[in-house]
């Protein structure tokens, strides 16, 4: 085994590179405020949600571009991008997965989680976002019963503006950062979660993604409200085919998490990287996801296997407000050919007796990047607040990186901090030693990166645990030996 | 009955140095032979040159494995076609459970034969009955593979992966040193259980007393990558009394000649 073999082992194509045939209707590429006005009627959107919009817009207008993440793109023209893509079917939007264009049912089948089946396992409410718009939603009526909204952001908008109202912003304010606002002015769908007090969510509720329309940067935004005493875990996952031209993602999520509420929210993400040897083509991820925990005794947990992405920019938050609540990071990101990944978490202790936890898990082969940078910060308030957090790095081959920016900023002498990070090789002795026993490089390699990720692992949702560690197996997978 | 192991005239090097200056060495099977010789003189490169290290050329020579090329083979291919190294220095592995270790291993062999996975409790009583032929902790299944155990258990692992993946040809480099004695008594044991008509061992020592409790059918002695003497058990005794110096002279004069 050598380090050239172990090179090689990093560069494996990506798998789900493909275009599904569906037309599109888009809107013309460029941003400006018809842009937006457009995106909103075509939306059918109220007067305060345009207003929200342009309010954003015009901020945007005046913020610069980050410089500061250890990652590198060239620069992006914002007035090429198309910024709403919708099937044309978006009129009669379907009813039942029955009434879903195959062409899409077949697209999920080829990535392995078909709909079909994904229903079928009960427990998973599927609400499958095509490109900008929902075109699927099941078990919605179940839900309903138990007064759990669960529908798509533009429902929620036209169908329970109260709620949307209140809290939309409430985390992620329309100022937030660069790629915050743009989402805020031009978002085109998302999730909308609403689960009453006292409410336990009965089942994962699940959301596929998937980019595709050439050239369409994707804007979705996310909202999950857990009102007192309710509990739910949401689950995101997704994909995106091959394409040429660089692509932008710009998410946001928010979760509110009141009184005793717990939220845990696991992301898989595989989208496509770019091509291995150049980088040309991935997408890059820059994601805001944060959480706040409102009440007493509520919690976030965050949990993310990221894969893919040329360039992944992501720091899933925790705002522990309510005295007692919790707040929680797990993550694996890998990153392989040229492949960059700065990601990590904020921890805000605001109330009194707030706990954190942070394990972090980055592995890197061929040429990859992987920055973790965390902010752990505990203001005056938080009398008894503690932390916990583990960065740990996987190198695969000799042409990888990986850093750790780990920032501390205590403010209370109650605070306890506790921190420990390693850096660990699979070593061509290891490779040879488990061949030795009849175990193949593959094999081992798969053995060693799910040994590493075993406490994030650990933390997520029984069918994508099963599905991560696939995915880390493909994407490792064939390149080495 | 054709030879389980036949090396002729193998040399082989590592960056550029050769290390292995023509050996050979034929081995039937249910032999045992013991490898001795000074530090450095190519006993642990001829053990990973069988189990296919990629690092270590093989620059001329032929090594037959049950009349087939071993040369051929990736190390993974002549682990599953029974060939074992217990390791001079075994690696560690952390994340990964020594019975996950283990149990991979198995199905990666039994799959090569044809046969179909091992279950769950056929496998734990499996592994049960050979710990207990090496006296090994059961704690050390659960942990990950060899990490953090001591040098001792390390070696106890060896024996005990063997004694689980029942190999053809078992190649035992060092595995008594730094034991103590009742270790040392206990991985001889694992060993001669294992002994059977149809395996063969390879022992690679610098202790004598090893000998004693596996009784070798040849003892060799390697000196600067040749194999200058073999003789039966009692060349073992001779090197104890003597050292290796009147083998080295020996071979000085020859190289000198
Ligand atoms: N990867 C390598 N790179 C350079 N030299 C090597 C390498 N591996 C082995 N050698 C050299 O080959 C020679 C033989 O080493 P080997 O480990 O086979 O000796 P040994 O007989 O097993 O010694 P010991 O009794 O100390 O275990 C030594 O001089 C060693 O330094
Ligand atoms: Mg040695």
């Amino acid at each position: 085994m050598s380090t050239a073999m172990l090179e090689e082992y990093a560069n494996r194509e990506y798998e789900f590179g493909f275009v599904t045939d569906i037309e599109m209707e888009m809107v013309p590429p460029g941003l400006n405020e018809d842009t937006i006005r457009l995106i909103s009627a075509k939306k059918k959107e109220p007067e305060w949600m345009l207003e929200w919009r342009l309010k954003a817009y015009r901020h945007w207008l005046t913020m610069e571009e980050p410089a500061w993440p250890n990652v590198e793109y060239p620069p992006i023209d914002y007035q090429k991008m198309v910024y709403f893509a919708a099937p044309k079917s978006d009129a009669d939007r379907p009813k039942s997965l029955d009434e879903v264009d195959p062409e899409l049912l077949k697209t999920y089948e080829k990535l392995g989680i078909p709909l079909k089946e994904q229903e079928m396992l009960a427990g998973v409410a599927v609400d499958a976002v095509f490109d900008s718009v929902s075109v699927a939603t099941t078990f919605k009526s179940k839900l309903a019963d138990m007064g759990i909204i669960f529908c798509s952001f533009s429902e929620a908008v036209l169908e329970h503006p109260d709620l949307v109202k209140k809290y939309l912003g409430s985390v992620v304010p329309y100022s937030d950062n660069f790629f915050a606002t743009l989402n805020s002015a031009v978002f085109s769908d998302g999730s909308f979660v609403y689960i009453p007090k006292g409410v336990r969510c009965p089942m994962e509720l699940s959301t596929y993604f998937r980019i595709n329309a050439m050239n369409t940067g994707q804007f979705e935004r996310t909202l999950i409200v857990a009102d007192e005493g309710s509990y739910v875990s949401y689950l995101e996952g997704c994909t995106a085919p091959m394409r040429d031209e660089n692509q932008l993602h710009a998410a946001v999520v928010e979760l509110v998490a009141l009184g005793d509420a717990t939220i845990k929210y696991s992301t898989v993400q595989n989208w496509y990287p770019g091509d291995l040897e150049t980088g040309k083509g991935g997408i890059y991820n820059f994601v805001t996801k944060r959480g706040k925990c409102d009440g007493p005794r509520s919690k976030i947990s965050w949990t993310q296997v990221e894969t893919g992405s040329a360039i992944t920019w992501k720091y899933p938050s925790c705002i522990l407000k309510g005295a007692d609540s919790v707040g929680e990071f797990y993550s694996v990101a890998l990153t392989k050919g040229r492949q960059q990944a700065d990601t990590g978490t904020k921890m805000i202790h605001i109330g009194k007796n707030t706990t954190s936890t942070i394990i972090s898990k980055g592995i890197s082969a061929g040429r990859g990047q992987n920055t973790y940078r965390g902010q752990v910060k505990i203001l005056r308030g938080a009398d008894g607040a503690r932390n916990f957090s583990q960065c740990d790095s996987m190198l695969i081959g000799d042409q990888c990186g990986a850093h750790t920016f780990p920032y501390i900023d205590v403010n209370n002498p109650t605070a306890r901090m506790e921190h420990e990070a390693t850096t660990s090789k699979i070593g061509e002795d290891q490779l040879f030693y488990c061949n030795q026993r009849g175990i193949s490089t593959e094999d081992a390699v798969s053995m060693i990166v799910n040994g590493f990720c075993k406490e994030v692992f650990r933390e997520l949702p029984m069918e994508f645990a099963v599905e991560a560690q696939k995915l880390l197996e493909i994407n490792l997978e064939g390149s080495v030996g | 009955m054709s030879a389980i192991l036949e090396i002729k005239d193998l040399c082989a090097s590592v960056e550029g140095n050769e290390i292995l200056k023509g050996i050979s060495l034929t081995i039937n099977p249910g032999e045992v032979h013991a490898i001795m010789g000074p530090n450095g003189s190519g006993k642990s490169t001829l053990a990973q040159v069988l189990a296919g290290r990629e690092e270590y050329e093989i620059t001329s020579g032929e090594v037959l494995y049950k009349t087939e090329d071993l040369t051929d083979m990736d190390p993974e291919e002549r682990a599953r076609e029974g060939i074992f190294l217990a390791f001079q220095y075994p690696v560690e592995i952390p994340g990964v459970s020594n019975t996950y270790f283990l149990k991979a291993a198995l199905n990666a062999i039994r799959k090569h034969r044809g046969e179909k996975e091992i279950d769950a409790v056929d496998f734990l009583r499996l592994v049960r009955e050979k710990m207990k032929l090496v006296h090994m902790d059961e704690s050390l299944l659960r942990r990950p593979v060899n990490e953090g155990f001591s040098g001792g258990e390390k070696k106890r692992n060896e024996i005990f992966h063997m004694a689980v993946l029942e190999p053809t040809l078992g190649l035992l480099d060092e595995t008594d040193s730094g034991l103590d004695i009742d270790a040392l008594k206990v991985v001889a044991e694992g060993v001669n259980v294992l002994r059977q008509d149809d395996r063969s061992f390879v022992v690679i020592t610098h202790y004598q007393r090893l000998l004693n409790y596996i009784v070798p059918d040849f003892v060799h002695v390697l000196v600067d990558g040749r194999i200058v003497r073999s003789g039966g058990k009692e060349l073992a005794l001779e090197l104890e009394e003597k050292g290796y110096s009147w083998l080295e002279a020996e071979v000085g004069a020859l190289a000198t000649a």
